[in-house]
């Protein structure tokens, strides 16, 4: 869709170079080889001119003029000098301006060693300061929020923390305040910076003004080691630079790529990391004695497994058999339990979506799957899913920027406010549980408007789960409606559960083999010969899985960094299976809700501990590195999976993670071609799969049935929110306090009829659960829906019923 | 010297110039009337280009051309610049309070000329008596049909807002002031891009002009573009108000031709120095601009050319006099102080280079004064205005910071010696007890 741009030719420092017509003057003498020096301007956001760092002499028909690069289009055959006496001097008199109070704290402050300041004021500042009156002093630090610090005596006033804030977050929480010399960045009174994306700013701050809690003074930045990676919060998988020392991962930094994150990153993909550290991992093999979990050696709990799994097994067959989870791993541990599970266990039970996830087909393999950069050239996005703000940063940010700069239009449809709603230019709600009867009528016509911002467009469609009323079917019906109205329909299917794209491409769904290959298509076969015989009967999902386990018709559950009893939406479904259950065998990082009971618990390793590659929401492939070892004896999942495999029947002969992924790009049809040479070379983007050849399964979705808008004086919207109490975020201490807790949020207007008022405890009764909340007045939720972010600490499971009876406890 | 234009009906009428009566009783609105129901918008470009009416907000940019550069899109915005913050101007003020209905007229007519359907006067937030005058004027205007819907019959609608800052005087800066009009923080826009005739208020184009710009309209069209260029026999047209103060006998505003000299203005219209004292230094046009002294500049013209021709400006058309007892270094340092207080902190070299700034003189003024001090000011004051000159080399996005610089050019061109005494002194050689001059306190 790029359309070459007309070049111009422009001398700098009396060498022609030839650059884009209307670049920036500071990007195009980059890109070309001369730095010019900044702090405030930023690629990634409209430039301000107000450090005058970057002031250069242009030739101009009135003499040579001094001005900032970085606001200055470039222009044919215009004439530059970046270095000349004028220059150096203009560059010099504002680095000295800039130092004259700054408190040259250098020793003890965190940017010391990467600090543009430091840099720049060697490169291009005067050697010393003639400044002999006193500095401005400020109280410092301050917490500006849970998370950040802010030093205002570090500060330059570049504005890159505000206008982040503003200009591409969208929570305008910082601000310059006062004038003149007193300029001063701060929050407003009673309003902390509590932003998703507060930490983007402690990244791009030019000084050690803005730093945060989890990083601060934890190293040197000499002292650093570091490799590319990509987060596994965010199914967009952002690209992350991973820092590390001394084998303890200290810190993430967000990586700038075109592909997706443009170097930004949530909070929880950012700080998200400490759970890696964290002392509650598991280390050794777990074994259940005498009721209590014990440590063993490693052979004694594999001989355990492999006996048990194997006679059950023998006993039973395959079909007694599950696989739960997947979908924390890498694309290589889920080919390795793919093929563990159907060609060692003979099991179609296998699932990495947790009972709350769109059709696995329709995930995998939906017809036109859109790229994240079609955001920024569509006609139209239409969002009828999650609130993107709370579970997709990156997809939020991109598709922000698309509607404020870029001139796509933006319909959001959803049961409660929204993130992006102030950006949308057609914003529609509904009841809870009521999206099909919406549907329905937007088909007859009812909604014209939703219609106009569709029909012959060119429209991106983000389809997902608004809450768990809609159910799965929803979002594909939604697909097959827009895709009937408009000119051509490019759709992104969403998830939000770390690598489920990738676990999916790799087989592990009940219906699908690695490739995305359908369980009864020919190209099965191709599997055979590597694989042996494999199950031909397709398998359970999560929700057969567990209901076979509690019948008893399963019964050996193998969970692989998998925590159904919190993920698994309907409550008690999950609990009532693992006790039923006769043999659990957990591969994970942590003891949780669902593996506290198993017989035995392997310790894996995660992200930083293991090299491999991850699938994001558009299909794109990308390589994560290791960069410390695994704490003590946890080990990756295919490895443990090999050695099972060893024991119960044959090796697999899995050798490494790399030669697993020569033997996907062998046997997995979408994945052919794609080697960690291609990925590690100079392609940072990764690559989208399938690179070649035709799909093997394109799905394309249909408009499916539907319940009609629930009859109820309230109904329930119970949404995932970006701090919730998963595992990870359990034992990321930074992160942890940040959950909203148990809270059900109601309209201020529905408080007087039910007695309720802020802070009161509320009873919520649905058909498959209830538990205890604190009612939270808030305006955008509308009256007669009551808002409950899922899997809060100490909150109830409610189900996907959305008809609620709500009482005040007293 | 004598010819009164935008004054005379306030010398003529001083007890009730200001109404709605006594302007229709001296032709009041009969200009906006012809405009808006027998010119259009390309005759009337051409009339005040013609005029030479220059604009009387500090630049002297001709105001018929700022007027043909309008960009084509619309809405178009009129704003009216009423925020008269620069030190010693005060002829605005006068304008506001004494003759509002003046200005209504000329904004209906502006307006018109423009194809503006809103215009806004910004008032500085210090102004409470002009924003209530005004606002009476524009109140009886609508109430007369002369502003709304379908104004002198015809089928043309203009609404006028009349806005009061809140007390930054880098809102008189243009785009500070659209800035602030939006209710953001008063910080200058880059230009480019934003040049208020292409990308204004709300980013749609505007013509931003001086109180006293569009009060002299109804007048260009009253006398006729080629009569009101005749009245200066000067290449600047016209009259102009300058406010004068300082240490003259008979301060105050007066309408004066383009053309009279600096000694005319000081020591006839102005009576000359109280005491007989010698003159000392003047600033010809606002704080900002670069002062003039007698051995110089005294019988130089005041004309656009002559004045920038010497280094300086006309400006707002503000003259402070200081006389030979004043200390240049108080003076400067109370001028610089202005300038520190009123940065908007955008930029860097006006931010922290201004206060700096202040920092040097109030040491060299207090007795903790270096001989090196007056070249480290001229060079920190070089990193804001490279080369220390009128119109400056900027290094900064608007000439606020640039401005601060104008009072260390005098020092350092006329005035090393006071300084190096201060040096040598310890402290000011001069009388403590004398109140600083230029600006008050």
């Amino acid at each position: 869709m790029t359309t070459e741009r007309e070049m111009v030719t422009i001398t700098v420092d009396g060498e022609e170079r030839q650059v884009p017509a209307g670049e920036l003057l500071i990007k195009a003498a980059q890109d070309t080889g001369t730095y010019i020096p900044r702090f405030c301007w930023h690629e990634r956001m409209a430039p301000v001119g107000m450090c005058r760092m970057c002031l250069v002499e242009i030739e101009t028909p009135r003499g040579p003029a001094l001005v900032p690069a970085c606001t200055t289009p470039v222009n044919d055959g215009m004439v530059v000098d970046t270095k000349g006496e004028t220059v150096a001097k203009a560059q010099e008199a504002v680095l000295e301006y800039l130092l004259i109070n700054h408190p040259l704290d250098c020793p003890v402050c965190d940017k010391g060693g990467e600090c543009p300041l430091q840099d720049q004021a060697l490169s291009h500042g005067p050697g010393e300061s003639r400044f002999v009156e006193f500095k401005r002093t400020f109280e410092k630090p301050i917490a500006i929020s849970e998370l950040v610090l802010l030093d205002r005596e570090r500060c330059i006033l570049c504005a890159r923390c505000t206008r982040f804030s503003e200009e591409v977050s969208g929570d305008p929480l910082i601000e310059f305040i006062d004038r003149g010399n007193h300029v001063q960045v701060n929050t407003f009174p009673d309003e902390p910076f509590r932003s998703y994306f507060s930490g983007n700013t402690v990244q791009i701050c030019p000084v050690g003004a803005l730093t945060a809690k989890p990083y601060r003074f934890r190293a040197r930045p000499w002292d650093l080691e570091k490799v590319e990676s990509s987060s596994l919060f965010d199914t967009a998988h952002p690209r992350i630079e991973i820092h590390a020392s001394h084998d303890q991962v200290l810190r993430f930094m967000g990586v700038d790529n075109d592909a997706t994150n443009h170097g930004w990153l949530s909070d929880k993909d950012r700080f998200g990391f400490q759970y890696i550290s964290s002392e509650d991992r598991v280390t050794v093999p777990l074994m259940r004695r005498d009721g209590d979990l014990v440590p063993v050696e490693w052979h004694e709990a594999l001989e355990t497994v492999a006996d048990r799994l194997g006679l059950i097994k023998d006993e039973s067959g395959g079909e007694a058999l599950a696989v739960l989870g997947g979908a924390q791993g890498t694309n290589e541990d889920a080919y390795a339990l793919s093929r563990f599970a159907r060609s060692v266990l003979g099991t179609n039970n296998v699932d990495a979506r947790m009972d709350d996830a769109l059709a696995s087909h329709f995930l995998a393999a939906t017809v036109d799957r859109a790229l994240i950069s079609d955001l920024d050239t569509a006609d139209t996005i239409v969002v009828w899913g999650p609130d993107l703000k709370e579970e997709h940063p990156t997809l939020y940010l991109r598709a922000r920027r698309a509607a404020q700069d870029l001139g796509v239009t933006l319909v959001i449809v959803h049961p409660r406010a929204n993130g992006l709603d102030d950006r949308a230019a057609l914003r529609i709600g509904y009841r809870p549980g009521g999206g099909f009867a919406l549907l329905q009528s937007m088909a007859a016509g009812e909604h014209p408007e939703f219609e106009a911002a569709i029909a012959g467009k060119r429209v991106v469609c983000l389809v997902g789960m608004t809450d768990l009323a809609d159910g799965p079917k929803l979002a594909e019906s939604v697909a097959a409606y827009v895709r009937s109205k408009a000119a051509s329909c490019r759709v992104l299917p969403l998830n939000s559960r770390a690598n489920t794209y990738g676990a999916l491409d790799m087989g592990l769904a009940p219906d699908l083999l690695p490739g995305r290959v359908a369980l009864d298509a020919d190209a099965a076969h191709r599997l055979v010969s590597s694989w042996g015989d494999i199950p031909t009967r397709p398998g359970r999902d999560t929700r057969g899985i567990l209901e076979g386990l509690a019948s008893g018709e399963i019964r050996g559950l193998l969970l692989v960094g998998a925590d159904p009893v919190r993920d698994v939406p309907a409550p008690g479904v999950a609990v009532e299976a693992l006790e039923a259950a006769e043999f659990v065998v957990s591969i994970d990082t942590f003891v949780h809700d669902s593996n506290r009971g198993a017989d035995v618990i392997l310790p894996a390793s995660t992200l930083s501990e293991k090299d491999g590659t991850v699938t994001n929401v558009e299909g794109r492939v990308q390589l994560l590195n290791q960069i410390r070892r695994p704490p003590g004896q946890a080990r990756s999942d295919w490895s443990i999976l090999e050695d099972l495999a060893a024991l119960i029947s044959a090796p697999m002969g899995l050798s490494s993670a790399e030669t697993i992924a020569k033997e996907i790009a062998e046997v997995a049809p979408a994945y052919t071609g794609v080697t960690w040479d291609l990925l590690d070379w100079d392609r940072r983007d990764g690559v989208v799969v399938p690179m070649e050849g035709e799909a093997p399964l394109t799905y394309i979705p249909v408009v499916l049935e539907g319940p009609g808008a629930p009859q109820a004086e309230f109904t329930l919207h119970a949404a995932r929110v970006m701090y919730d109490d998963g595992v990870r975020l359990r034992h990321s201490p930074a992160l942890r306090k940040l959950a909203p807790g148990p809270v059900a949020k109601i309209n201020p207007a529905d408080a007087p009829k039910l007695g309720a008022r802020q802070g009161v405890k509320v009873r919520l009764v649905t058909r498959h659960g209830e538990g205890e909340f604190e009612i939270s007045l808030d305006e955008g939720t509308p009256s007669g829906v009551v808002y409950v972010p899922i899997n809060q600490r100490g909150g109830a499971q409610l189900g996907t019923d959305p008809v609620v009876r709500v009482t005040v406890v007293t | 010297m004598s010819t009164l234009i935008v004054t005379r009906r306030m010398s003529e009428h001083p007890a009730d110039s200001h109404t709605m009566e006594r302007y229709l009783a001296t032709g009041g609105y009969e200009q906006a009337r012809r405009a808006v129901t027998t010119m259009n918008r390309d005759q009337l470009v051409e009339e005040v280009k013609a005029s030479g009416l220059l604009g009387r907000g500090g630049a002297a940019f001709s105001a018929g051309l700022k007027w043909s550069f309008l960009a084509p899109e619309r809405p178009a915005y009129l704003v009216v610049n009423g925020d008269e913050s620069e030190p010693g101007t005060f002829k605005d003020r006068q304008l506001l309070e004494r003759d509002p209905h003046q200005l209504v007229e000329g904004i209906i007519i502006t307006a018109f000329a423009n194809e503006v359907h809103h215009a806004f006067v910004y008032i500085r937030g210090e102004y409470p008596k002009p924003a209530r005058r005004l606002q009476r004027a524009v109140d009886e205007a609508y109430e007369r049909g002369f502003l709304g819907k379908g104004i002198f019959g015809t089928d043309y609608d203009l609404e006028v807002t009349v806005h009061l800052g809140a007390g930054a005087y880098i809102c008189g800066e243009e785009t500070a002031l659209l800035e602030s009009l939006e209710g953001k923080r008063g910080e200058p826009r880059l230009k480019p891009p934003y040049f208020p005739a292409a990308k204004g208020l709300y980013m749609k184009p505007t013509i931003v002009n001086n109180v006293e710009t569009v009060s002299n309209i109804p007048h260009v069209l009253a006398m006729g573009a080629a009569r009101y260029a005749e009245v200066s026999s000067s290449p600047d047209t016209g009259t102009f108000l300058m406010s004068l103060s300082g240490h003259v006998r008979k301060p105050g505003n007066y309408e004066v031709l383009h053309g009279i000299t600096w000694r005319e203005l000081i020591y006839e219209i102005g009576g000359g120095i109280p005491d007989d004292r010698e003159l000392k230094a003047w600033i010809p046009g606002g704080a900002s601009a670069p002062w003039f002294v007698p051995e110089h500049h005294l019988d130089l013209e005041i004309t656009k050319d002559a004045v920038a021709g010497a280094g300086s400006m006309i400006g707002s058309g503000a003259v402070i006099v200081m006389d030979e007892d004043t200390c240049v270094v108080r003076a400067a340092e109370r001028v610089v102080r202005f300038y520190a207080h009123e940065s908007c902190g955008q930029c860097t070299p006006c931010r922290e280079g201004t206060t700096w700034m202040e920092m040097i003189l109030r040491r060299i003024e207090e007795g903790q004064g270096r001989a090196i001090d007056l070249d480290l000011l001229v060079d920190v004051s070089d990193g804001i205005s490279v080369g220390l000159n009128w119109p400056p080399k900027m290094t900064t996005i608007c000439p606020l910071g640039p401005s601060a610089v104008s009072p260390v050019i005098a020092l350092k061109d006329y005035f090393r010696d006071e300084v190096q005494a201060h040096v040598e002194n310890g402290g000011c050689p001069f009388p403590q007890t004398r109140a600083p001059a230029g600006a008050s306190a």
